[in-house]
């Protein structure tokens, strides 16, 4: 019993490890070429989970809501990137910061005014519901999607970063981007498309969230945080470092919130573990995260490019 | 003096003037916005000294604001009421966790200590939530306010008065830091790192230093913000306070000793005149004040980078 127990939450931790996976490759991406912090990365998972929400009720078909609420994501990415980010690459990193959560007021008030405060509701289509049965596991067939289309965007990633000729400008925009521009290479153009790269990824983890997560306006914001505690313990600007650091933050969290309160009520006494068990957990993958900067300040997977 | 430093100091006079006025306008709304002002005012100014003149991009500022006022308001729930008590445990309790966090985050520099500072305080922010005794994340009523035997913080202008001594002796403080030879280092430190290590100096301990006496003052800003909400929560320590706070450093101009008051100021005030604004349609404006503060945030650091002290006359650097 308590084996079947470890092996659900071991999957749970993996696919909240992909899902973090899915916008920390995003933010990393950009993190590394355009050395821009864009805390605004989070606003545009909750614009995906709601697009995807919306046009799923829309056209009753999930299906079509899927590309409809990735482009979408993908428009409100590039048009925020066109208007507001495009300025900032040149600036240090407090005016980004300051800027991008300005953005971050702005569209949690946006899809406040246009959808209200309150959590939509979103559904998982029919065919993806159900569970699968692993002899006396069952899991939920909708959560192995996840993990299968994580594992599935982590190679596509690999293959084009690491054997594509735009993986390639990727990689060199990282490096030097004078002498990528220096060379003919439109450095404008490559920074948007990696920045609308960016975005739909944001947005496809937004989507795949909205049936399991609450879709409100901040809901971004929350698991972003986690997201950076990824970057920095994986190391920034690099895709290894985010999928490992995904991974084993998904995994310490998951089974932290899971484990850690009837563990410590083995050691400690059963009312004491009821108070300090769901708060060690939650501060757990902080402290994870200070204990790997304190052995290596550069993530365990520094990129190598700069 | 310079003319900058008789603004500053006609600001504070007019502060000093607001209790009276709004006795005579019968409108003690005001003493209630403007000692809020004051205390931010405080907060932002501790802030200044490691973001402006340390060039330390904190983003995690509100944890101070936090401890401090948790300070206050868990020793009030054990019955502990002394002032002196609850605000010295209030800025030390401020000081310990700020050298634990520097500790690991001022090693680091640029986006990593950006990111180490905001996880850091969202941490604590999951221990306020996650600590149902104190109120978990609906917070909790204060039972009275702290005791001072030579003052009485439920004399509502007697606080104001207090709160704004406060605030002249963390301007006085922090001008005094900055001018100093710690100060000096530590700001010879933010321009050039290489040559303050050729010269002499480590810069680690300079900063480690500054992010401790900032949080502490912080942590008396907490301590103050409890005792004026007369509720403690979470909230204090929401990751959206830390980036308010920075955003008032910026909007009064950084590095400037009137800058983050007059940020405090600009920001509380416009708040307030955004939610309760009569010539657009109420509730439109109450409602989503945020969405015109997000633009107006973006359109500040864009376009007016050196902040409402830029405006006043007198050279950049005071």
């Amino acid at each position: 019993m308590n084996l079947i127990l470890i092996a659900e939450q071991t999957l749970n931790g993996l696919q909240l490890g992909v899902m973090l996976f899915l916008l920390a490759a995003g933010l990393t991406l950009v993190f590394g070429i355009m050395n821009m912090v864009n805390l605004a990365h989070g606003a545009l998972y909750m614009v995906g989970a709601y697009l995807t929400t919306y046009f799923y009720q829309a056209t009753g078909s999930f299906l079509l809501a899927v590309p409809l609420g990735l482009a979408g994501t993908l428009v409100v990415g590039i048009v925020t990137e066109l208007v507001a980010l495009r300025t900032l690459y040149e600036r240090d990193h407090l005016d980004q910061v300051l800027a991008t959560f300005g953005l971050i007021l702005f569209f949690n008030e946006l899809i406040a005014i246009l959808w209200g405060r309150a959590a939509i509701f979103s559904t998982i289509p029919p065919w993806l519901t159900g569970h699968v049965e692993f002899g006396v596991l069952r899991y939920p067939l909708y959560r192995l999607v996840i993990i299968g289309v994580g594992f599935a965007v982590a190679v596509l990633l690999w293959f084009v970063v690491a054997r594509t000729r735009l993986g390639m400008l990727i990689r060199a925009g990282a490096s030097n981007r004078a002498m990528v521009a220096a060379l003919g290479v439109n450095i404008r153009l490559l920074y948007t498309v990696v920045f609308g790269f960016g975005a739909a990824l944001a947005g496809l983890a937004g989507l795949l969230a909205g049936p399991i997560y609450s879709v409100q306006p901040g809901m971004g914001e929350l698991i972003l945080i986690q997201v950076f505690v990824v970057i920095v313990i994986g190391g920034i600007g690099s895709i290894r470092g985010a999928f490992a650091g995904a991974l084993i933050v998904g995994m310490v969290d998951t089974l932290g919130r899971a484990f850690l309160k009837p563990t410590l009520a083995t050691i400690i006494s059963p009312t004491a573990a009821e108070t300090a068990g769901p708060a060690l957990a939650s501060m757990l993958i902080y402290l994870l995260m200070a204990a790997v900067l304190a052995f290596r300040p550069e993530g365990l997977f520094p990129s190598r490019g700069s | 003096m310079r003319l900058r430093s008789w603004i500053l100091a006609g600001l504070l006079l007019l502060l000093a003037a607001v209790p009276p006025a709004a006795a005579y306008l019968d409108a003690p709304f005001y003493i209630d916005l403007l000692r809020r002002v004051m205390i931010f005012g405080i907060a932002a100014i501790s802030l200044n000294l490691i973001l402006g003149y340390g060039g330390m991009v904190s983003f995690g500022h509100a944890a101070y604001l936090g401890i401090g006022a948790y300070a206050v308001g868990v020793l009030g729930y054990h019955g502990i009421h002394a002032g002196w008590i609850q605000w010295s445990v209030a800025i030390g309790a401020s000081a310990l966790v700020a050298l634990a966090i520097g500790a690991i985050s001022v090693r680091t520099s640029g986006i990593y200590f950006i990111m180490i500072t905001l996880a850091f305080t969202q941490m604590l922010y999951y221990l306020g939530i996650s600590v149902a005794e104190y109120g978990g994340d609906d917070g909790m009523r204060l039972k009275q306010r702290s005791e001072f035997d030579w003052i009485s913080l439920n004399d509502e202008k007697a606080f104001y008065y207090l709160v704004l001594a406060i605030l002249v002796f963390a301007l006085v403080f922090v001008q005094r830091l900055v001018n100093s030879r710690f100060g000096l280092v530590l700001q010879a430190a933010r321009s050039n790192e290489a040559r303050t290590r050729a010269i002499g100096y480590s810069p680690y301990p300079y900063r480690l230093a500054a992010f401790v006496i900032s949080g502490a003052l912080c942590g008396l800003a907490g301590a103050l913000l409890v005792n004026h909400t007369a509720y403690l929560t979470p909230e204090f320590m929401n990751w959206t306070r830390s980036g308010e706070l920075m955003f008032m450093v910026i909007l009064g101009g950084i590095a400037t000793s009137a800058g983050p008051l007059l940020g405090a100021a600009a920001l509380l005030l416009l708040e307030d005149v955004l939610q309760g604004w009569s010539l657009l349609p109420k509730e439109a404006v109450r409602d989503h004040w945020q969405l015109y503060l997000g633009v107006i945030l973006v359109l500040v650091v864009l376009y007016a980078r050196r902040g409402l002290a830029g405006l006043l006359p007198g050279g950049k650097n005071e």
